[in-house]
């Protein structure tokens, strides 16, 4: 026997018979824990993904097919007007950095070859937080008014926040990277305004099919909520009409494509997400014909796809882990709510800053902090300190500071982290005192 | 021999470009070596924000973007 190589195994094998063994199975708080952390899947599963986070999907991947990065840095390269780069750094997140891998690229690039350090620095810290599958989830479940204030907080922060780091790094010159930006041809696109209206009826879609019913059965809201799905079919429609025209997909294959969720809607209208479901299934077929899948279409699709496959699964888990160890609101997981209530409870500043501490250091992988906030807030977390938590977390993480750090040195890093802390704990104490 | 560079951080579409790219080199039978950039400094040095990007004996051709094997092809041809 090698044991020099089989330890390994060995200690594994061990450790999990040991945690086999002493498994607490019969422990009520063991036992409530897995089944609240089922409930919590299920109610995932049941209110947010079908509506929710397929059409975000859709929207995502279209986002990275049809915005061209490249019309976009062009406000951020080393030509760019220093002014207008902070506002375009500051909100280009939404747009340009759908996936978390390519914001440190970006980051790199606008710092050592685009507008410097301070709107890099003010991309790094709204881009993850202000792109569209993390606003629409973290407004759907943990509320509006949180969503609001985390996109408008990470825009406003990070325009601060990159001013602060051009303050105080004015004096020294960045090592510019040798060569010059290369940019990617534009290419031939189709008129800005089929672009917009395009986007606009998906975000449409989105918005309607997800309307939430007021609680007084009168007034704008409430009319809004009655005719949600004549709103949403009619958007439907027109972005029908659009694939039809704009996309030269033609009037018999969007017809075809969208019979099954005609017959649904006409057959079973007290089931809309059946319509809805059927609707989507069209489209993605839509996107995959022998003659399309090469073009747009094919590539919208597949986009979307890679969104779905790269986030679902990491959503699951996050759940699944927050629902064992917080619990759905009002039920307690494995982490008794005291422990959560004295260390994050109310607005006060430690609250606030060990939220924002906490956040900065911990890793979450792409839409799982909305979960874990959620576990939280239902333990007994004050409003002020999740959001601190929602504006330190998903731009820092402890790998990404070493490869921040890789880029622009420890000191400015070591600045970087702290401002992000700081903003993050004032504007939670700022929220935390209004709602 | 050429040498073809994928530069990304290693997210699926950086995968997907260096697969492509493999493709269309074989489909032109092309003698080359592939190399996979993923260290942020080095993609820098060409001077690419947007990745996935690709270069062939050190000049970018592609950036941002995943072309299909076919344009791959008219590209590296």
């Amino acid at each position: 026997m090698d044991w020099k190589a089989e330890w390994k195994p060995l200690f594994w094998i061990i450790a999990v018979f040991a945690a086999c063994f002493f498994l607490p199975v019969e422990a009520p708080r063991v036992q409530s824990a897995v089944i609240e952390s089922l409930y919590l899947v299920k109610w995932y599963a049941q209110e947010h993904v079908l509506l929710c986070l397929v059409p975000a999907f859709f929207i995502a991947g279209a986002v990275a097919v049809f915005v061209s990065q490249t019309a976009v840095m062009k406000y951020l390269g080393p030509k760019a007007n220093k002014v207008l780069a902070y506002g375009v750094a500051s909100v280009s997140g939404s747009i340009l950095a759908v996936c978390s891998c390519t914001i440190l690229p970006l980051f790199a690039g606008i710092y050592r070859m685009g507008a410097g350090l301070g709107p890099a620095c003010a991309f790094l810290y709204s881009g993850p937080a202000i792109n569209i599958l993390a606003i629409v989830l973290t407004a759907r479940i943990l509320g509006l008014e949180m969503g609001i204030a985390r996109a408008v907080g990470a825009i406003l922060f990070a325009i601060i926040i990159g001013l602060a780091m051009h303050f105080f790094f004015r004096h020294e010159e960045a090592a510019k990277a040798s060569t010059a930006p290369v940019m990617g041809d534009e290419e031939e696109g189709r008129p800005l305004w089929q672009t917009a209206l395009y986007f606009a009826s998906m975000v449409g879609i989105l918005v309607f099919a997800n309307w939430g019913k007021p609680d007084q059965p009168t007034g704008l809201w409430y009319t809004l909520y009655a005719a949600k799905w004549w709103i949403t079919s009619g958007l439907s429609l027109a972005l029908g009409l659009m694939l039809a025209t704009w996309f030269q997909l033609g009037f018999p294959r969007i017809l075809l494509a969208t019979i099954p969720a005609l017959l649904s809607a006409i057959i079973l209208p007290q089931h809309p997400e059946l319509a809805f479901t059927f609707g989507v299934v069209g489209l993605s077929v839509l996107g995959n014909l022998k003659s399309t899948r090469d073009g747009e279409m094919g590539a919208w699709f597949s986009e979307s796809w890679c969104f779905a496959k790269q986030i679902l699964p990491l959503l699951l888990i996050g759940v699944l882990i927050a629902g064992v160890l917080l619990g759905r609101p009002g039920h307690e997981g494995l982490i008794p709510s005291q422990w959560v209530e004295s260390l994050v409870g109310g607005n006060s500043v430690s609250a606030n800053l060990f939220a924002s501490v906490f956040g900065a250091f911990m890793y979450f992988a792409t839409l799982t902090e909305v979960p874990i906030l959620q576990g939280l807030l239902g333990a007994g977390m004050g409003k002020g300190p999740a959001l601190a938590l929602l504006l330190a977390g998903p731009a820092l993480s402890l790998p990404n500071m070493l490869v921040i750090r890789s880029i622009m040195g420890t000191k400015k890093t070591s600045v970087f982290v702290l401002l992000v802390v700081i903003m993050a704990t004032i504007s939670g104490l700022i929220y935390g005192a209004f709602f | 021999m050429m040498k073809i560079q994928i530069l990304g951080t290693g997210c699926p579409k950086c995968e997907k470009l260096a697969a492509n790219a493999k493709k269309a080199a074989d489909n032109l039978g092309l003698n080359y070596e592939m190399e996979k950039v993923t260290e942020l400094n080095q993609i820098m040095e060409f001077g690419v924000m947007s990745t996935p990007a690709l270069a062939v004996d050190g000049k970018v051709l592609v950036v941002g973007k995943v072309p299909n094997p076919a344009e791959l092809e008219k590209l590296l041809g």
